[in-house]
This record gives C-alpha cells, sequence and structure tokens, in this order.
C-alpha cells in the first residue's frame, strides 16, 4: 500500500491534475522514441509493466476509481481523465489496462465477497497480481453461454476440464475468472459458474497461438481435473451468467474506451494509437504536402475525436438511465468500425512501404498490424454481436430465434470439449 | 440533443417543438412551398422571432438573450427541432448575421440593424460563397477595390440562403487578398438577386449579383480592415447549426422509419425481425448518436470560444455531412418503393441535407480547414 499518499476524495479535478503533472515529472520515465505499444511487445513477460504499475502504485496514482479500502484512491472519472492526459508523455503499463484493471478488476469489485476483494484487488491494482479472462471456447466463441468446459463438484472441490481460447497474455498472468458449466440439466444460462482460478499450476496447460502477424499474445488453456476450492467462486454457483454479463459489460466499456479503471493514456480500441503517427508517417515518406493524403489524415482525426464523443455522450446516457448499460456495443462498435477504416488509411499513407521495407524500419510494425485489420471487430464479441446486441436491447427490435431458448442444456445440439493434443 | 439540458433549456425545446407541430407540421411545409413566396409566412417567423429563435446569439445590450447563458447551445435546440421537420424559415442566415453584427458591429450598425432581425420584420444573409473552396483561406470571393474612404465591390456571391427575401447583406470580399466584410442593403443600386432552383424546395437559395456597387466606410463590419476572424467565427456558428439540422433530421427519420420496421410485415413477421435489417438500423443508430454526440461537443467549444473551437466545428460538419445522404438513402431502401414517392417525406430530408451537405464548405473543404489547423499546410 501506499505510505505517503493520503488523497483526498474531495480533492478537485485541476488541483490534481497540477499534483499529477508534477509527480509523472518526478517519478515516471518519459517515452522517448518507443511508444507504449511498442515498450509492451518488448516486454513480454509483463516483468516491466508490473514495476511501472507499482511506482504508480506507491505514488498514490494506481487504480484511481477503486475504493480506497481495496488499495484504489477513490476518486472520479474526471480524476482519470486528467490524469490520462496528463500521462501522455511517459511510459505507462498500458497492457494492464485490458483485461486486468478495467474488466477483472471491475468485475471482482462488483462480486468479490470482502475477503475475495481484500485478498485480491490490491495486488491487482499494485501490479503484483495480474488477471485475464477464460471465456471464448475453441467449440465456439459468439455462443458465450453455450459453454462445455465443466466444473463437476465434490464435496467444497470443483474440478475443471475442458479448454479455453483468446485469451490474452494468459502466459503472464497469475489468475483469472473461468466460466464453466456446473449444472448441464437446466438451460444455458442457468447451469453457469464463474471460479478464481490460479493460473500457473499443475493441470493447467497454456499454450500461446501464433497469430498472422506472427506474434503470440493470444493463448488457449487445456484443464485436466483441475482442482478449484468453493471459496473461489465468484458471485453465486449456477448463476455465473449474471457474473459474466457484468464482465462483458465492464469489456465493451474498456473496449469503447469509457472504463475508469486505467493506468494512463493507450490501449483503447486497435489501431487507435497517438495522434501525430500518420503525420510523422506522411512526412517520412514525403506524402505531407499531397491533398490526397492530408484528407486522410483529416478523416482519421475526425473519426478519433467524434469516437471520444461518441463514448462520452454514451456513458452520459447510461448514467443517466436513458439508455440500458448494453448501450456501450455503439462506442465498442464504431471504434471497431473506425478502426478498420484506420487500417485502410495507414495502408494508403504507407504507399509502397506497405508491403517492403528496409529492414528494421520505423514503419514495419504499422504495415503488420494491417494483417490483424479485423482484430478490433472480432474481439470482446464481434460486430455481428455487437449488432444484434443494438438493435435487440438499445433499439428494442425483436431476438433472434433460438433453438436452446429455455431447453435443458444437455439436450441442445451443441459441439464437444476438445481433447488436449498429446 | 445535449444530454445534460437545464429546466429552462428542456422547456424551450419543448415549447419550441410544440410550436412546429401546431403551426408547421410538414404538410405545411409542402403547403407552402407552393403557396407562399419564398416558401415561408412571414407571420409566422416573426412569431419564431418571439420565441427567441432569432436573438440567441444577440448579447442583451443589443436586445438578444439566451435561455441558458450559452446561447449556441440554445439555438442548436430550434435547429434540430427544425431538421426534424424539414421546417422553412431563415434560420441560419439571420443568427449567422444577427451574431455578427451583435460580436463584431459597430453600435451604429447594431442599433440599425438589429431591431429588425430580432422581430423577425427584417431578414439578413451570410454572402460567403463565391465558388468551390470559399470557406478556405484564399478561396474565391467577391472582389473589392478602394475608393475613397469606401469600397466598389464587383462579381456574383452565390448559392446564397434567402437571397430572395433578404433585407440585408453581410457579403465578404477580397481587398488584394485579404477580406473584407461589409453590409450591403438589399436596395443598394448595383445589387441584383436573380433567382436559382434549390433542390430543397422550402429553404430556397439564389445569386447576389454586385455590379460595380459602391460601399461607404461606414458599411465595414466592425471598421475592421481583415476579417479573417470574423469569417472563421461566423462559419464555426453556421455550421453548428447545420450539424444541429442534420443530427435532428437523421435521428427523427430513423425513429419514423424503425416504426415502419415494426409495422409491416412480410412473410409473416414484422420487417424489424430480420437480422439482415436490425444490423443496419444498429448501425444508423450509432451514426445517429455520433451526430448528436459531434454537434454537442462542436456547439460547446464554439460556444466558450476555446481553442479548439474551429476544429471540432469542422470535425461535426465533415463526419455528418459526409455520411448523411447515403444515411438518408439507406433509410428509403429499408422502407422500401414508397420511400422514393413524393408523398413520402424522405425526400424533403434528403434534399435539406443534399443543401446543408454540399453548401458552407463540403466535407473535403472541412477535412482541408482541419488539415490547416493540424499545421498540415499545402506543399
Amino acid at each position: 500500500m501506499s505510505t505517503e499518499s493520503t488523497t483526498d476524495a474531495a480533492e478537485d479535478v485541476e488541483s490534481f491534475r497540477l499534483r499529477a503533472r508534477a509527480w509523472l515529472a518526478e517519478n515516471m520515465p518519459r517515452i522517448e522514441g518507443k511508444s507504449n505499444a511498442d515498450i509492451a511487445r518488448e516486454d513480454e513477460n509483463g516483468v516491466y509493466a508490473r514495476k511501472l504499475q507499482k511506482i504508480l502504485f506507491d505514488g498514490g496514482f494506481a487504480g484511481l476509481c477503486f475504493p480506497v479500502e481495496y488499495g484504489g484512491q477513490g476518486l472520479s472519472l474526471a480524476h482519470q481523465r486528467a490524469f490520462t492526459e496528463e500521462s501522455g508523455p511517459y511510459q505507462m503499463p498500458t497492457v494492464l489496462n485490458i483485461p486486468s484493471l478495467s474488466i477483472l478488476g471491475a468485475t471482482l469489485l462488483d462480486f468479490g465477497t470482502e475477503a475475495q476483494k481484500k485478498r485480491h484487488l490490491p495486488k491487482l491494482i499494485s501490479g503484483e497480481e495480474i488477471w485475464v479472462q477464460f471465456l471464448s471456447e475453441p467449440s465456439g466463441g459468439s455462443d458465450l453461454a453455450g459453454l462445455v468446459t465443466k466444473a463437476t463438484r465434490d464435496g467444497d472441490i470443483f474440478h475443471l476440464n475442458g479448454s479455453k481460447i483468446w485469451s490474452s497474455g494468459a502466459f503472464r498472468a497469475d489468475y483469472a475468472l473461468v466460466l464453466a458449466r456446473t449444472n448441464p440439466e437446466v438451460p444455458k444460462h442457468s447451469g453457469i459458474t464463474v471460479f478464481i482460478l490460479k493460473i500457473h499450476q499443475p493441470g493447467v496447460e497454456i499454450q500461446q497461438i501464433k497469430m498472422a502477424t506472427g506474434a503470440n499474445e493470444f493463448c488457449q488453456e487445456f484443464f485436466d481435473d483441475v482442482p478449484i476450492p468453493i471459496e473461489d467462486v465468484l458471485g453465486k454457483i449456477d448463476d455465473g451468467w449474471t457474473v459474466a454479463s457484468r464482465l462483458l459489460f465492464h469489456e465493451r466499456d474498456a473496449m469503447g474506451g469509457g472504463s475508469p479503471y486505467l493506468s494512463g493514456q493507450g490501449q483503447r480500441g486497435h489501431g487507435t494509437s497517438n495522434r501525430s503517427d500518420l503525420i510523422e508517417l506522411a512526412e517520412s515518406n514525403g506524402t505531407l504536402g499531397d491533398p490526397a493524403i492530408r484528407q486522410l489524415i483529416a478523416e482519421a482525426k475526425i473519426n478519433e475525436t467524434v469516437g471520444e464523443q461518441l463514448t462520452a455522450r454514451t456513458a452520459t446516457a447510461i448514467k443517466q438511465g436513458l439508455v440500458p448499460g448494453t448501450a456501450g456495443s455503439i462506442p465498442r462498435l464504431y471504434s471497431a468500425m473506425t478502426s478498420e477504416r484506420r487500417q485502410e488509411i495507414n495502408l494508403e499513407i504507407l504507399g509502397t512501404a506497405a508491403p517492403v521495407w528496409e529492414p528494421g524500419a520505423p514503419s514495419r510494425q504499422k504495415s503488420l498490424d494491417y494483417l490483424m485489420r479485423q482484430g478490433g471487430s472480432l474481439g470482446g464479441g464481434s460486430n455481428e454481436m455487437q449488432r444484434n446486441i443494438i438493435s435487440e436491447r438499445v433499439l428494442l427490435m425483436p431476438r433472434e430465434y433460438a433453438a436452446d431458448k429455455d431447453k435443458p442444456f444437455n439436450e441442445v445440439l451443441h459441439n464437444q470439449t476438445p481433447t488436449r493434443p498429446r | 440533443m445535449d444530454l445534460e439540458l437545464t429546466d429552462d433549456q428542456g422547456l424551450f425545446r419543448e415549447t419550441t417543438a410544440k410550436f412546429i407541430e401546431a403551426t408547421c407540421p410538414i404538410d405545411t411545409v409542402r403547403e407552402w412551398s407552393e403557396s407562399e413566396p419564398h416558401g415561408f409566412n412571414r407571420k409566422w417567423w416573426s412569431q419564431g422571432a418571439e420565441l427567441g429563435w432569432t436573438s440567441l446569439l444577440v448579447s442583451e445590450e443589443h436586445g438578444g438573450g439566451s435561455v441558458s447563458g450559452h446561447g449556441l447551445l440554445d439555438l442548436i435546440l430550434v435547429a434540430e427541432e427544425q431538421g426534424r421537420r424539414v421546417t422553412p424559415g431563415p434560420l441560419l442566415p439571420v443568427n449567422v448575421v444577427a451574431a455578427a453584427l451583435s460580436e463584431f458591429g459597430t453600435s451604429e450598425q447594431a442599433d440599425r440593424h438589429l431591431p429588425g432581425l430580432l422581430s423577425g420584420e427584417s431578414i439578413a444573409t451570410w454572402c460567403i460563397e463565391a465558388g468551390r473552396g470559399s470557406i478556405l483561406p484564399g478561396g474565391p470571393r467577391l472582389q473589392a477595390t478602394k475608393d475613397g474612404a469606401g469600397y466598389r465591390i464587383s462579381g456574383v456571391t452565390a448559392p446564397i440562403e434567402a437571397a430572395d427575401v433578404a433585407d440585408l447583406f453581410l457579403a465578404v470580399a477580397d481587398v488584394d487578398g485579404v477580406p473584407i466584410h461589409v453590409l450591403v442593403d438589399a436596395a443598394t443600386p448595383g445589387v441584383v438577386v436573380s433567382e436559382m432552383e434549390s433542390i430543397d424546395f422550402v429553404r430556397r437559395h439564389g445569386a447576389v449579383h454586385f455590379n460595380d456597387v459602391s460601399i461607404g466606410a461606414g458599411s465595414l463590419l466592425g471598421g475592421v480592415a481583415d476579417a479573417s476572424e470574423q469569417i472563421d467565427r461566423l462559419l464555426d456558428l453556421a455550421v453548428v447549426i447545420q450539424c444541429a439540422s442534420m443530427s435532428g433530421a437523421i435521428d427523427q427519420v430513423l425513429g419514423f422509419t424503425l416504426e415502419y420496421a415494426f409495422d409491416r410485415y412480410s412473410f409473416g413477421r414484422p420487417l424489424a425481425s430480420y437480422q439482415a435489417l436490425k444490423h443496419r438500423f444498429a448501425d444508423h443508430k450509432i451514426f445517429a448518436e455520433a451526430s448528436l454526440a459531434t454537434t454537442v461537443a462542436a456547439a460547446n467549444a464554439v460556444d466558450a470560444r476555446a481553442g479548439d473551437a474551429s476544429e471540432l466545428a469542422s470535425t461535426a460538419k465533415a463526419y455528418i455531412a459526409q455520411s448523411v445522404t447515403s444515411e438518408l438513402h439507406d433509410f428509403v431502401q429499408l422502407t422500401g418503393g414508397i420511400g422514393t414517392t413524393w408523398d413520402h417525406d424522405l425526400h424533403l430530408f434528403i434534399r435539406r441535407a443534399v443543401q446543408e451537405r454540399a453548401l458552407l464548405g463540403s466535407p473535403a473543404d472541412h477535412r482541408e480547414r482541419i488539415a490547416l489547423i493540424l499545421g498540415l499546410g499545402a506543399a
């Protein structure tokens, strides 16, 4: 815990901003040449990110919007925004924002018992623990509640068997929230439980997945009779869908850029990196004077600005109860669509540097990023799922037909649990 | 609409909406477009003026006044409600010139022109359009030459909203490459207005010809010899009004098309139940919300004269105008054949949007304006 900071919850945003500005200049290393994303790429095991997070924590600038009793600072979203703005020139452990702080930390805060919160949140906020989510399964991503990984109860112990996929950075993480089927004899949403799972233990095997770009951030996990004590159930047994729905809300919020649980700038939607990178790129290949290129740079800037405005408007609408929390899908989908567009703009401005570059050229990563153009439109619920959510939950249009509605899960046609490759 | 309205603003918005509903529903809009010589009823415009439609950007000392202390935030409520109903009347040109007189005019100019504009008795319009890129520095303009203490002005400015009905023009002209702003009575010798055909038959546009028009020094707005800053300010105000109108239109059309999708059945199910259509409605919802969000953000910045006011105004205009017309046409597609007919209201919205998209800077012009603000000057 922080020893020197006694942040007054009533500190106004502007004086907090000045204090943060002075503290950042004094304590955090500046970004020099490399972006936070570059730094994170080189820090595969998250050692440096943990170190940066610890500096923030010791200085009283970690977990700004988490309650004081769990290691946070109990401040408002306005304080967080001010800090995020001030943190621009500094190296920040942005890799911890999603999912550790803004999704898992937030969900733990909502559903954890007092003991669970006291045990984990301060460590999560200080960077001592990194958390990930084990949600999607190889048998299907969009129909999350149709999951087949199961946890079988034996007294006060559950035994976990099955497989999860698309967990980001599981190899560097310490804990996961895992969704598993605990009762197959009831309809799918009613028989799921969420568990707190210690990742590095016998019976858990992690494989990194090599992506189209060559990156291996995503993982698949295999569970072979992994014991989980009953005190690690998050929320109620068989009521995990309530917890998962909230987790997905936090995920949309985080991906759409609205989460208050952050450590500084960056890592919102894919592809919306800092503002001047396109200008630098055009400058470096001599196309800045080209009117067509200037139009594209302005368009990228417009899309980014409108995204921020849309995120703020949606957050206000949700807060005022004008729309349900699922309206978080609006900025989420906007962000994914403009990210696709941004990748096209990158390609146009890169010109011949898109396919071919001198070894080690700084534009290399932009070229490779293009291969993952759809990343933001698939991760965290595909664009098609977001459109279902917006049309059904926000516009109240009729729900899609579901063949598994009200049927016990074991009577529903579904894919089988994959077995671990030997 | 701004989600954080004061109680007074909420009431003002409601009063405005009810007044338009009661006096000028779309059937009346269509009727006036044929029966009224300028597309709207002058007595009705004066009633609107009494509700505050012309006074929100004018200071109290000049006889104006806002609802909330933030006149532009109040005015976008009117513009949005008008956009929802394709309302006629010179809301944008009158407010822009009234703001110019109140903010920049000499007291003689303000005293002479503002009372009539505030009451609705007289009408003024801003003459900046003179060809592609008029809103940008160095764009095409009327040409002025020094003539003793005054100027002589020549050229054509077009298309100008409400030119046919305006008593006063606030015209932009270039003197050796430097823009000036001059107040010109419509009755001035050498000023000739010619009719143009407008796709938006509700709000009409004309051309204003300056045939070697002699202007006294007293006509220079505020006596200022370089109007560049005035032009930027008025442009910001004008495009925010356009954006509020366009976002009102989109939100309204989304609303009634969605209702239609619920009411209309094919193959035994409502159109609203088809996923292919639901997904498009989701995309339209995003555009509607983003349009409202960027309009309100721009209005706040312009109202506060923030450093990024011009950037945010152009952001809103470029973002909304780039897609508003194709969005509206997708509502035609969702509506089906009936949406392409004269009797359906969609074409009125499309006519208005085509006009608002192109005038006072196209989306490309506003992207160029942003590029200039970002420091990406032409090479």
